[in-house]
């Protein structure tokens, strides 16, 4: 074996480039660019509101982000969700696979994609709360659990957003199934008495939000597991299965 | 180089192609013909490992498509030019596909210029492009990482006179230079002006293939006299079973010579005397693709 100094000019793509190109997709059209500049309105806003309207314990670092972060969850998702999808309805999925016929490289690219980008949101919400809290001038202090809390939130409602992309690979269906559905189990379950127990382990919703607010204890980390299990587990191992198998036209 | 061996696909009970084989040599564009629906796009689908075949294998560079390590810097492929995301600029399309492939940036305004997309056509998104210009964006990208093979799917639809004639001169070139290049068509003449080598397909089968001069060459002779009918007469009378054909002329089925030496005995004037050729692929095409002969 001769070394080689250089990488071999056939050599596969890296993960890492097939990131970097992933992030890029997700940020180079037109409707990328309006769905960033929404969701960082809606951080913007959220943060606002709460300076002008908000109680006193929301106008600090930790509450101003916390906020921030609650409503840039809510759209970020879809980001990723159309960066899968978008492969489909766009039908650029031919050139895609044709470039990198290893489909799960792909898939993998699109999530860590996926989880740079929900963690540089993060980054944002915290320079938003803290430019936030420099106008309210209240407490300082950031709670690590809420901080890590926040972190992992945002990244399961992200890798959500792209699992039911995968699954369903049209844009329509799965924004509504992702946004829909978590809505009715979380209604049913509201109104049907004896499900609210198991509700509990399955309504990602119910089971994110201690997350989302930085007040997990022991018990709620096997319902969070579950309902992610759920909500990520099946629809990715389903929609990688269907990609294995799909022609690309 | 590219290699099919007995491809086959079927969906459910409807076999869409059928025991395909057919090699590419480098140094030669090899035309796939077909009318549309006949198998050509799963082919190449399959070639290009998109679709999974039912049976056979595909070969390019003698290994399995999916197994090259970077398929876009030894295979350039366009399979459907109108298969780009609306938003993105026609720029920003060859930019992804050049940090994919690991290629220099710098091939990017280089290529859109050989392609003929000016500078203000490619900032332009693709949902504004004409096909043609569709076209021209895939063959950029697919001549962007630098390829030895290319296989592309109708790439003259929608291109204008001007621009057929520049792709294939583009083709051409990329042949010349010891290229592989498997286009496909279901218009005749597209083919017939590039090809060297000729795959015809109908109904999921090869019906034919072979060097152009091969599959054009036809046997007989194109005979015209002032009196058809009294050549057309005497030919038979000397055993040749000639055809009249709607212009006028005869066909026969032996060589001028022949037909010459027959019409000179009887003191038969000509007007025409040739070697037929064969109505050009035209002809080939008709008859090998259609299934229900006209009336």
């Amino acid at each position: 074996m001769t070394a080689i100094a250089h990488p071999a000019p056939f050599a596969r793509p890296s993960l890492p480039r097939l990131v970097r190109v992933e992030l890029r997709k997700m940020t180079d059209t037109r409707a990328g660019v309006w769905l960033l500049s929404l969701i960082a309105i809606a951080g913007v806003t959220a943060v606002g509101v709460t300076l002008v309207a908000g109680t006193e314990s929301d106008q600090t670092l930790d509450g101003l982000f916390g906020i921030c972060g609650i409503a840039v969850a809510l759209l970020l998702p879809v980001v990723g969700l159309l960066c899968v999808t978008g492969e489909w309805t766009q039908r650029t999925a031919l050139t895609t696979f044709t470039l990198v016929p290893a489909r799960g490289r792909v898939v993998a690219a699109k999530l860590l994609a996926g989880c740079g980008l929900a963690l540089t949101a993060l980054l944002v919400c915290l320079v938003a709360g803290v430019a936030g809290n420099l106008i309210a001038g209240g407490s300082w202090s950031l709670d690590l659990a809420r901080l890590y809390g926040a972190a992992l939130y945002m990244l399961i409602v992200m890798v959500a957003g792209l699992s039911v992309g995968l699954l369903l690979m049209r844009s329509a269906p799965a924004i509504v199934t992702y946004f829909v559905l978590p809505a009715a189990i979380g209604a049913l379950t509201q109104t049907v008495h004896s499900l609210r127990g198991p509700a509990e382990w399955f309504d990602l919703g119910r089971a994110t939000a201690p997350l989302g607010a930085g007040e997990m204890v022991a018990g709620d980390w096997p319902r969070l597991a579950v309902a992610t299990a759920i909500w990520i587990g099946v629809p990715l191992a389903l929609g990688l299965l269907r990609l294995r198998n799909r022609e690309l036209s | 180089m590219i290699e099919v061996d007995e491809l086959t696909k079927r969906y459910g009970s409807q076999t869409a192609v059928d025991g395909v084989s057919f090699r590419c040599e480098p140094g030669t564009v090899t035309g796939f013909l077909g009318p549309n629906g006949a198998g050509k796009s799963t082919t190449l689908r399959m070639i290009s490992g998109l679709t999974t075949p039912t049976s056979g294998t595909a070969k390019v560079l003698g290994t399995a498509f999916q197994r090259l390590p970077n398929p876009g810097r030894q295979v350039g492929v366009l399979l459907d030019a109108s298969a780009q995301h609306s938003g993105r600029t026609g720029r920003e399309v060859l930019r992804i596909s050049a940090e994919v492939l690991g290629v220099d940036r710098r091939r990017v305004p280089e290529l859109l210029e050989r392609v003929g997309l000016p500078p203000d056509a490619a900032r332009k998104r693709v949902g504004n492009y004409s096909l043609g210009m569709r076209q021209r964006l895939g063959i950029a990208q697919a001549l962007i990482g630098d390829p030895s093979v290319l296989i592309l799917d109708e790439p003259a639809n929608g291109l204008d006179p001007e621009g057929i004639v520049w792709m294939r001169g583009l083709l051409r070139d990329f042949a010349d230079r010891a290229g592989t290049v498997l286009l496909s068509s279901h218009l005749l003449h597209e083919i017939e002006a590039v090809a060297d080598n000729l795959v015809v397909i109908g109904d999921g089968r090869i019906v034919a293939q072979g060097g152009k001069a091969e599959l054009l060459a036809t046997t007989g002779t194109v005979v015209r006299a002032p009196d058809p009918d009294a050549l057309y007469d005497g030919l038979a009378a000397a055993g040749l079973s000639p055809l009249l054909n709607a212009d006028g002329t005869l066909h026969v089925d032996a060589s001028p010579d022949e037909v010459g030496r027959v019409a000179a005995g009887l003191g038969i004037t000509l007007l025409e005397l040739r070697a037929a050729d064969g109505g050009g692929l035209e002809q080939l095409f008709l008859t090998l693709t259609s299934t229900e002969a006209p009336a």
